[in-house]
């Protein structure tokens, strides 16, 4: 099992959208869901490397912003191309207004 | 980072300019971007059906009365203009709907950009598995050497290749072997080098569906005793393509390559609202690159609020097409000549620490 890691505020990403967290070395993606729940899977898209922070959360889907492809954040799936290979996820908790990730 | 490429291009994508960007770091490499606040991006990026199903509603309507059109006047002189209507709807808007379809942009809701791109896949003799990874690789190494799949016209430019491009046969004379090639089972090495091995099988699929459709035309006109079925289906790519070229040519030609800043080597170029319908806005070209996320209904949009950071737009093809003519002769010449386009006095500079030894060989 990881450890725990704050990654931001709750406040710090807005409904429906993803920002990056960086920690030890690796990147990460923070999302909020429209109905209000926390999210996190690696910050780089498993095609090209781009940062899935600049990229679209519609739904529970994100969409990379280099070549549009998609995941479904909440289980990492791949969906369809140019994206093959899923995305990893990280369990997820808020405490006291933080958001907090466990790391692999 | 090294950009130049002195040797003679080679445009295969698994020959020397292909080792070379690699080593360089020209292939995959991290491109400028004007800044934009994540708001005002996010705005941007928010897909919408609505837009899409108006302009594909009345694209439709345009094809099925075109066609009835011809189908109605065949064999009298009155089929013309329905034949010019068409063969741009068929030969030419299919490309711009493949190309928004393929980046999934046009409509919010998935399966219609899906049902999009493939029928106008079809319409564009394009391979629907092939030309999504493809266009992927442009996106990821527009206008690199050795890397894109998707540069219309290399250097030193043919001439006459580019002006036979209008009259489409010599698309038409790739595209279709090239279904029927991929139909039997076989990839070239090229594009092996960008559709997944998970995904070549897929290629195939698609291209038999594609020849089948074609086999099935052929029959039906041959049983009818009439061009009719082909002039429908096919054909149009041939004279129906002239518009795709028209504006397609401008996106990159005379432009840099092997640069990493789509403002050197793409061009936006403002157009009138026919051919802009048709083209579905990638007249906003830098725009496009810069942000692929950007639905063609937003780019607009896009342009006013990032265009202090971009060379200004042609103001229209007729001048953009005057602006390349010399240097295409220029470039029968000397190859690595090129179009520096000026940036406006708001701009950031171009990082020459990443052009600096193509950057000499500009026309500024």
């Amino acid at each position: 099992m990881g450890d725990w890691v704050e990654a931001c505020g709750v406040d710090d990403v807005e409904e429906e959208d993803v920002i990056r967290f960086d920690h030890d070395g690796r990147t990460f993606a923070i999302y909020r869901s429209p109905d209000d729940e926390f999210f996190a899977t690696d910050g780089l898209c498993t095609h090209e490397k781009v940062h899935l922070a600049d990229g679209l959360v519609m739904d529970d889907i994100i969409e990379c912003p280099k070549h549009n492809g998609r995941f479904n954040y909440k289980t990492g799936a791949a969906k369809g191309a140019p994206v093959c290979v899923n995305l990893a996820t990280y369990p997820v908790k808020v405490e006291a207004g933080r958001v907090l990730i466990q790391v692999g | 980072m090294a950009t130049a490429v002195k040797t003679k291009r080679d445009y295969s994508l698994v020959g020397e300019s292909t080792r070379i960007a690699i080593e360089t770091g020209l292939a995959s490499a991290e491109w400028y971007h004007t800044d934009l606040p994540r708001k005002a991006m996010k705005e941007l990026m928010q897909r919408s059906d609505g837009p899409a199903i108006r302009d594909t509603i009345i694209w439709i309507a345009a094809i099925a009365g075109s066609a009835a059109g011809i189908i109605w006047f065949w064999g009298t002189w009155w089929v013309v203009p329905f034949l010019v209507v068409y063969g741009v709807l068929y030969g030419s808007s299919s490309d711009s709907r493949w190309h928004e379809g393929g980046h999934g942009t046009a409509f919010r809701t998935r399966w219609m950009n899906d049902v999009v791109y493939h029928i106008a896949s079809f319409m564009v003799m394009r391979n629907p598995v092939q030309w999504r990874w493809s266009h992927a690789r442009h996106h990821t190494d527009t206008i690199i050497v050795g890397r894109d799949a998707e540069i219309a016209v290399m250097r030193p430019p043919d001439l006459l290749r580019a002006a036979l491009a209008f009259t489409g046969i010599l698309d038409f004379r790739y595209s279709l072997p090239t279904l029927v090639r991929q139909a039997f089972g076989r990839l070239s090495e090229d594009e092996k080098s960008y559709i997944p091995e998970m995904e070549q099988h897929k290629a195939v699929i698609a291209a038999r569906w594609h020849v089948a459709i074609y086999v099935a035309t052929i029959a039906l006109a041959i049983a009818m005793g009439s061009l009719l079925p082909l002039v429908l289906i096919g054909l149009p790519r041939l004279y129906g393509s002239w518009h795709m070229v028209l504006t397609g040519l401008l996106q990159h030609i005379g432009l840099a390559d092997n640069v990493v800043d789509h403002r050197l080597n793409t061009r936006t170029v403002y157009m009138n609202p026919i051919s802009r319908f048709i083209y579905w806005n990638m007249n906003y070209h830098v725009e496009h690159h810069m942000f692929p996320m950007v639905p063609y209904h937003a780019l607009p949009r896009l342009h006013e609020l990032i265009k202090h950071d971009l060379p200004a737009p042609n103001p229209s093809m007729w001048h953009a097409y005057r602006e390349v003519w010399p240097v295409l002769l220029k470039q029968l010449r000397y190859e690595d000549y090129f179009l520096k386009r000026e940036l406006p006095p708001t701009a950031r500079p171009y990082r020459d620490e990443f052009h600096a030894l193509t950057i000499p060989a500009a026309a500024e």
